[in-house]
């Protein structure tokens, strides 16, 4: 029994090994003080802040990152509260058209938005004519994008979980004189702390890595996300600008780790009561 | 039911009254621009989603239309229209040279040609700009006019200065000679088209008007000029000489389904797309049969009574899923560098890891089994933890061994909290576009092949003939679209049957 326990130790040392490597070298190479690709080691073989410095004094960083937030974050937001709305009268409602909507979403949702680029720069361009604060280059255009292209996954999931809580709790307030509204806001949320939460936690993650709409979609200095941001640092000099590239990287996981932190309690909850992976 | 939908107190009356407000207030600024731009089809859209708007909200019953119609909208502009609108480039040959209409192509076709001729007239250039675009300010024996691309205008309210140059106009703003010079491509580039020519800068402070070499005659539907004649092909949708040389520029012609026969007929691009689809596939598989694997083995060593320090591997072991992935998927490419890169150092190696077909595919599997191994973990550990203790022990006092007791009781329970899990991951992996973009860009390619990497997806390889070095195809890009989308709509209707998905929809 003893050398069964050793060598389930042995092996979740490996595995942490495997899953803490690539982070160990980011660290060292954060506080590695020449900053290059080349002279990066997996230990770190000296300290210094150099590369932060660099990354805050020659790069928008700050703007990215605030950006980026700002982006994730609202999109996160929005999305769930309305997926929630829409999930709510998908699962509580009977009415015409309802099995076709649910499966249209489906179907709809299959497509990954950035293979309609084209399409989309269409779109983009007409705004940007006549509405320059949702076009081209401006954060708010893209949270607009961002959220179509996550609330059919989103409704899904969500009512997922609505259909789970009994039907019972909410014709109860009904019967007592409430509006749906009420019974919605008052029963089925707060209910649905942890599908809520973990919808928002996947939104958010999947928008701060989303690459490739945030490249063709927001390219002047001030409208750039992390990904784009980080992307052009290594795209210019790969070797070079390594050390700061490790910085933001960390910075960027920050809030993804806070937030994840805050959330850990539910996701498995969540996610086991059918949440999908976007 | 009355009460509940429509209550009369004063709360709900306010309420309303501040929804019609705010569904004006947003319209009233949606719709000004398009009546200026006299975009009717833009105004006609606003007046209909107003309407709806109005509808839905301000009128007791649609209960169900009130809590989906930001759903409906939002899912119409950003899915529903691209989804469309790439259907219906599918059919035409839309890409680079094939961009506008006829009538874009003739004008492209004339401005390009044109040369300027002994005697041709001389403007004095002042370089202005409006809104941010750039203008001409011409002034030639002492008339004033404005050229932009869209052509050469009069001007009023011009101020003259020595030399006969424009130094100043009503609603212009003049460039100084630094913004001009800053300025200096956009300036080379902007011909003001003319009958029969066009006007260009040359310099920053004079202009001339140059004659067209080449000129369309509507009669024969053909372009002339450099002693040879182009016929306008409007199967191909460009002008084609008798020797079958062609102008670059040409309009966008209806093809029918040829791109979408294309992409499986032609056997150069048959080839790739069946390589391409199977590897995509077998990436698929791969990833979510590894990480899967892995993510169930990690949780099950760390799943005993026994075990010591199991908060502590668990944080650690889930800090990869909480990294940004774009920039680790960089780190791990910048980890196989064959020159610099940490895997190379550390094993005293020197392999080029992403320059050959088979490390290639080995590496970006290991790095998608780093990023996705943790989420596997974290559900595979809260499934373990909800199975109940009593059917173990059942099994043990009926003399299961412990692997009959894993086979036959753990695993099952476990597969069925993880399926939908899988069948999801499946879907994401199956177009993981930063998963290979990022780390391989689809490569290594093959020396006389520069398309279709080893590593590509089908949705790498499209953004390729999309945005690639070789001209946008946007026509065969969207075909190819088309048939990953319904390889990927199949999948999930066939896993959303499978699983309990289909069943709510009855309920």
């Amino acid at each position: 029994m003893r050398s069964g326990l050793v060598l389930r130790h042995l092996v979740a040392i490996t595995v942490t090994a495997f899953a803490l490597f690539p982070i160990l070298f980011v660290i060292s190479s954060a506080l590695n003080p020449l900053g290059t690709l080349s002279s990066a080691t997996l230990f770190p073989s000296g300290a210094g802040l150099a590369n932060v410095t660099d990354l805050f004094e020659t790069t928008a960083f700050p703007t990215w990152y605030l950006n980026s937030v700002l982006i994730a974050g609202l999109t996160a937001v929005l999305s769930v509260t309305v997926s929630a709305v829409s999930a709510y009268a998908f699962s509580r409602f009977r009415f015409a058209g309802r099995r076709t909507g649910l499966v249209a979403l489906l179907v709809i949702q299959a497509f990954p938005q950035f293979l309609a680029i084209v399409p989309l720069y269409v779109i983009f361009s007409v705004i940007s004519d006549n509405w320059p604060v949702f076009g081209l280059n401006s954060i708010w255009g893209v949270v607009l994008l961002y959220i179509g292209g996550q609330v059919g996954v989103n409704t899904w999931l969500i009512k997922g979980f609505f259909d789970t809580i009994p039907r019972e709790l909410d014709e109860a307030m009904l019967i007592d004189g409430c509006t749906p509204t009420q019974a919605f806001r008052k029963v089925i949320l707060p209910l649905s702390a942890p599908i809520l939460s973990i919808s928002a936690l996947l939104v958010f993650i999947g928008t701060i890595n989303e690459f490739l709409i945030a490249s063709v979609f927001l390219t002047g200095d001030d409208a750039r996300t992390l990904a784009v941001g980080l992307f052009s640092l290594l795209a210019d000099q790969r070797n070079a600008n390594f050390g700061m590239f490790a910085v933001g990287t960390l910075l960027t996981a920050i809030p993804t780790v806070v937030v994840f932190q805050f959330l850990q309690r539910y996701i498995v909850h969540g996610l086991t009561a059918g949440a999908v992976k976007g | 039911m009355a009460t509940g939908a429509w209550p009369g107190s004063a709360g709900g009356i306010a309420l309303r009254v501040l929804v019609l407000g705010l569904i004006v207030a947003v319209a009233l600024w949606a719709v000004a621009p398009l009546v200026a731009a006299e975009n009717w089809i833009g105004v006609g859209i606003v007046v209909v989603v107003t309407a709806a708007g109005l509808l839905v909200y301000l009128t007791p019953r649609r209960l169900p239309a009130k809590y989906l119609l930001p759903t409906t909208l939002l899912v119409l502009a950003f899915q529903v229209f691209p989804v469309v609108h790439t259907m219906s480039l599918a059919l035409t040959n839309i890409g680079d040279g094939h961009l506008g209409s006829k009538q874009d192509a003739i004008t492209a076709i004339e401005t390009s040609s044109v040369k300027r001729r002994p005697g041709s007239a001389e403007f004095r250039l002042t370089v202005a700009e409006k809104d941010g675009d750039l203008v001409f300010l011409l002034a030639e024996g002492g008339r004033a006019y404005t050229g932009t691309a869209e052509g050469l205008r009069p001007l009023e309210g011009a101020t003259l200065g020595a030399g006969g140059r424009i130094t100043a106009a009503d609603g212009y703003t003049v460039l100084t000679a630094g913004q001009a010079s800053a300025r200096g491509s956009e300036i080379t580039e902007l011909v003001v088209p003319v009958e029969g020519g066009a006007i260009r800068s040359q310099g920053l402070s004079r202009a001339y008007r140059g004659t067209a070499t080449l000129a369309y005659d509507a009669v024969c539907d053909c372009v002339t000029g450099q002693d040879r004649i182009w016929r306008a092909d409007e199967e191909q949708g460009r002008f084609v000489s008798d020797d079958g040389q062609a102008l670059a520029q040409g309009w966008q012609v209806d093809v029918g389904l040829a791109n979408l026969t294309t992409a499986l007929t032609n056997p150069k691009i048959n080839a790739h797309f069946l390589g391409v689809f199977g590897w995509n596939l077998v990436y698929a598989t791969s990833v979510v049969v590894l990480t899967a694997a892995l993510g169930v083995a990690v949780a099950l060593v760390l799943h005993h009574p026994r075990m010591r320090a199991v908060r502590a591997y668990r944080t650690l072991i889930v800090l990869p899923y909480a990294m940004p992935a774009f920039a680790m998927l960089l780190v791990w490419r910048d980890m196989f560098n064959t020159d610099f890169g940490l895997i190379n150092k550390m094993l005293g190696l020197d392999v080029d890891w992403l320059g050959a077909p088979l490390t290639a595919r080995l590496s970006v599997l290991l790095v998608q089994l780093w990023l996705g191994f943790p989420y596997m973990f974290l559900i595979a550990t809260g499934a373990l933890q909800t199975i109940p203790s009593e059917y173990l022990e059942a099994a043990q006092v009926d003399g299961a061994t412990a692997w009959q007791r894993f086979v036959k009781v753990t695993l099952p329970l476990l597969m069925l909290a993880l399926a939908p899990l899988l069948v999801s991951s499946f879907a994401f992996n199956f177009n993981n576009f930063n998963g290979i973009f990022l780390v391989t860009a689809g490569g290594p390619f093959p020396a006389d092949n520069p398309t279709m990497g080893a590593t590509d997806l089908l949705i790498t390889y499209t953004f390729r003939l999309a945005f690639g070095q070789q001209g946008a195809q946007y026509g065969l890009a969207s075909a190819m679209s088309v048939y990953v989308y319904l390889i990927v709509a199949v999948l999930s209707i066939i896993s959303f049957r499978r699983t309990r998905a289909f069943q709510e929809v009855d309920r």
